[in-house]
């Protein structure tokens, strides 16, 4: 008898499984545990006091990410320079002692190999097809980029998984996201999935995980994929999931982690099979037309508030839902913009290249590409580039990409977190609107006070160059 | 966990739609080793709002908070659940909540009472005057009027709620079955097996 098609998600799941009790609830194994400084605290005190030891520390990667500065870490002596807010301090103090104690690897913050979690997990060939990768940070679903099933988890479930690997879970719902055709030129990854979070809604994924498909993702590179996976969480869906396939294989090949030998072919075997089967059912399914996704960017406090360049401010009178009308009343207010406001007409203060989104060597090549013998507008007052690793800062400094940047007037920074979320001390200044490559608009954000408009990496420098949003596209 | 069986007393009616966790507690506030005091920075942008109902006499105390649609999106950051907690707040009503956050209540026996916008209309308009009462045995918020809603709740976080189980201790009982899946596994897919010692 033929087995019952399944999804990329359903093999993954499947083969995953240790054990399903009779409620349903599975226990999960989970292959790739990403541990950073901010979530993962109260987890190591609770094992400490509960007597409990870490069940697969070889399964384990601590990295700092969140609350690093990123101005310099070391001294003309190589000696670190201390972190001036204490609390942070502790906070990065506790990984690092936590780390070692329980036999984890640790990545130092002066570590060229040190960076955001989901740049290193990827670039260290940590993150694999097919394998289960959590980390306390919703945007682990960007592993799903080389077709791992990767989903955020809260600090509880980040003690569970450090004493027994495993997770109990239910088993999602499948979505399937098909874009069909193109992308037009100009137009990137980050286009199109923040077009996809305005059509999808940022709870349309909710319960449900999402398998991006269509020719588009065949011909994106890795870097291009993990942005997509990376925003599914802003579409409501825990993971977001890419079939593996020979790009993936050859982003991974050779990297520090990866696997070598047999064992790297006995995996492209496993690998190759996990695509979806032909037939096999989603719950919901939604098609995008990719020739109608234009450079985009976000006017309101959700990621589901977009809008294309050329668009302007919504009237909140044009929503059907009332709460939707009340919503986007409050968001047009918190930016301080007006309703049939050009989108173009917007001037920028600050302009925010980084985050687990968009730091990575191909992002920053897009945006020097505008910035090339260009340099930012008067008005741009604070404009920075954060590399996601030191292994990216060191491939673009090869490319003489920082020279552009500084050149065009950006600060040229240390790898981490940074303004995305405004924990460390890159902010955004209270009423200043930041042009950002982040993931996330929400109200005080990047700061207290503080106006994001979401956008690629291209977008961005092309708004430090004229000072205002602009189509990038115009500029080339 | 402490045991949760039911929760009475008033309700916070806030009902705004997709409250994130920046909004729950901002980022500043993550930076504590510790789940305590996180309270102080509860909805600390909505607090700043002039006759907002957190700080409204009226409310205070009150161990429910009465949302709208995807309460919780955003941020995988417990420390949302740990602000609710050190607020008194035992239970959440909304029409939806993020996923993430849902589990993260759960862990901390914050009830995640799922129920349609009508009924939660409803019980906005009681929760200006009167309390509300959850019992999680009879999966049932009701009124002194005649409202008696019920909610689904998925019967292994009920049971584990009820009886405040440690599910990390549940787990590490099954230490045998988590064992033949690692040999199992070690086996059929041998370089998930390897992690970070590979380099090594």
């Amino acid at each position: 008898m033929a087995s019952k098609p399944r999804t990329l998600y359903d093999k993954i799941w499947d083969a995953h499984v240790v054990e399903t009790r009779d409620d349903g609830t599975s226990l999960v194994f989970i292959d790739r545990h990403l541990v950073h400084e901010v979530t993962s605290p109260q987890a190591f005190e609770a094992l400490r006091l509960a007597g409990r030891k870490v069940r697969r520390p070889d399964l384990t990667l601590a990295v700092p990410d969140h609350n690093l500065p990123t101005t310099a870490r070391l001294d003309a002596n190589g000696k670190r320079i201390p972190i001036a807010d204490p609390q942070s301090a502790a906070q990065l103090a506790a990984l690092e002692a936590n780390a070692p104690a329980f036999g984890i690897r640790y990545i130092d913050a002066s570590a060229a190999e040190q960076g955001i979690v989901h740049v290193v997990g990827p670039e260290q060939g940590f993150s694999l097809p097919g394998a289960t990768i959590v980390c306390g940070d919703s945007h682990t679903a960007a592993h799903g980029g080389v077709g791992a099933l990767a989903f955020g988890i809260g600090t509880s479930e980040v003690e569970h998984v450090l004493a027994t690997q495993t997770l109990l879970l239910k088993r999602s719902k499948t979505m399937e996201v098909v874009v069909e055709g193109l992308l037009g030129p100009g137009v990137t990854a980050k286009d199109l999935i923040l077009h996809i979070i305005g059509v999808v809604g940022t709870a349309g994924g909710t319960g449900h995980v999402i398998e991006y498909r269509g020719r588009v993702f065949e011909e994106m590179s890795v870097e291009g994929r993990l942005t997509v996976c990376n925003m599914s969480i802003e579409a409501g869906a825990r993971a977001g999931l890419i079939a593996p396939d020979d790009t993936t294989f050859a982003y991974l090949k050779g990297r520090p982690l990866s696997p070598t030998g047999n064992d790297w072919d006995a995996a492209v075997n496993w690998w190759r099979s996990l695509a979806t089967d032909p037939g096999a059912q989603f719950d919901k399914s939604v098609t995008i037309d990719a020739s109608a996704v234009q450079p985009t960017v976000t006017w309101g406090t959700s990621p589901e508030d977009v809008v294309p360049v050329g668009g302007v401010v919504p009237d909140p009178a044009s929503f059907a839902d009332p709460s939707k009308q009340a919503a986007a009343q409050k968001s047009i207010e918190y930016m301080g913009l007006t309703p049939g406001q050009a989108m173009c007409d917007v001037s920028v203060q600050n302009i925010f290249i980084g985050s687990c989104t968009n730091s990575r060597i191909e992002d920053l090549r897009a945006a020097a590409d505008v910035l090339r013998g260009r340099h930012k507008a008067d008005n741009v007052k604070w404009a920075i580039v954060v590399p996601g690793s030191g292994l990216v800062k060191m491939q673009a400094e090869e490319e003489g990409l920082d020279k552009i940047f500084t050149d065009a007037g950006f600060e040229w920074r240390e790898p981490g977190c940074s303004a995305c979320l405004g924990m460390n001390p890159d902010k955004v200044p209270p009423g200043e609107r930041c042009a950002s490559t982040s993931n996330r608009n929400f109200v005080g954000r990047q700061g207290p006070g503080a106006r994001t408009h979401l956008m690629s990496p291209a977008m961005a420098a092309a708004a430090a160059v004229t000072g205002r949003i602009a189509d990038v596209r115009e500029l080339t | 966990m402490e045991p949760v069986s039911a929760i009475n007393g008033r309700a916070i009616p806030f009902g705004r739609k997709n409250v994130d966790t920046d909004v729950i507690i901002p980022a500043e506030w993550l930076k504590t080793i510790s789940r305590e005091g996180l309270g102080q920075g509860a909805f600390e942008a909505v607090r700043a709002e002039p006759g907002n109902v957190f700080d409204d006499p009226e409310f205070a105390g009150a161990p429910i908070l009465i949302a709208g649609d995807n309460f919780g999106c955003g941020s995988s950051r417990e420390h949302a659940a740990w602000a609710l907690l050190d607020l008194g707040i035992k239970a959440v009503v909304a029409p939806s909540f993020s996923d993430i956050f849902a589990s993260n209540a759960f862990k901390n026996g914050i009830l995640t009472v799922t129920l349609p916008q009508e009924n939660i209309d409803r019980l906005m308009e009681v929760a200006q005057t009167d309390p509300l009462q959850i019992d999680l045995d009879s999966q049932m918020v009701t009124t002194q009027f005649q409202d008696r809603f019920h909610f689904e709740i998925d019967p292994f976080r009920k049971q584990c709620l009820a009886e405040g189980l440690d599910e990390v201790g549940l787990t590490l009982a099954r230490d045998n079955a988590i064992s033949a899946y690692e040999t199992r596994a070690a086996t059929q897919m041998p370089w998930l097996s390897k992690g970070t010692e590979i380099a090594a």
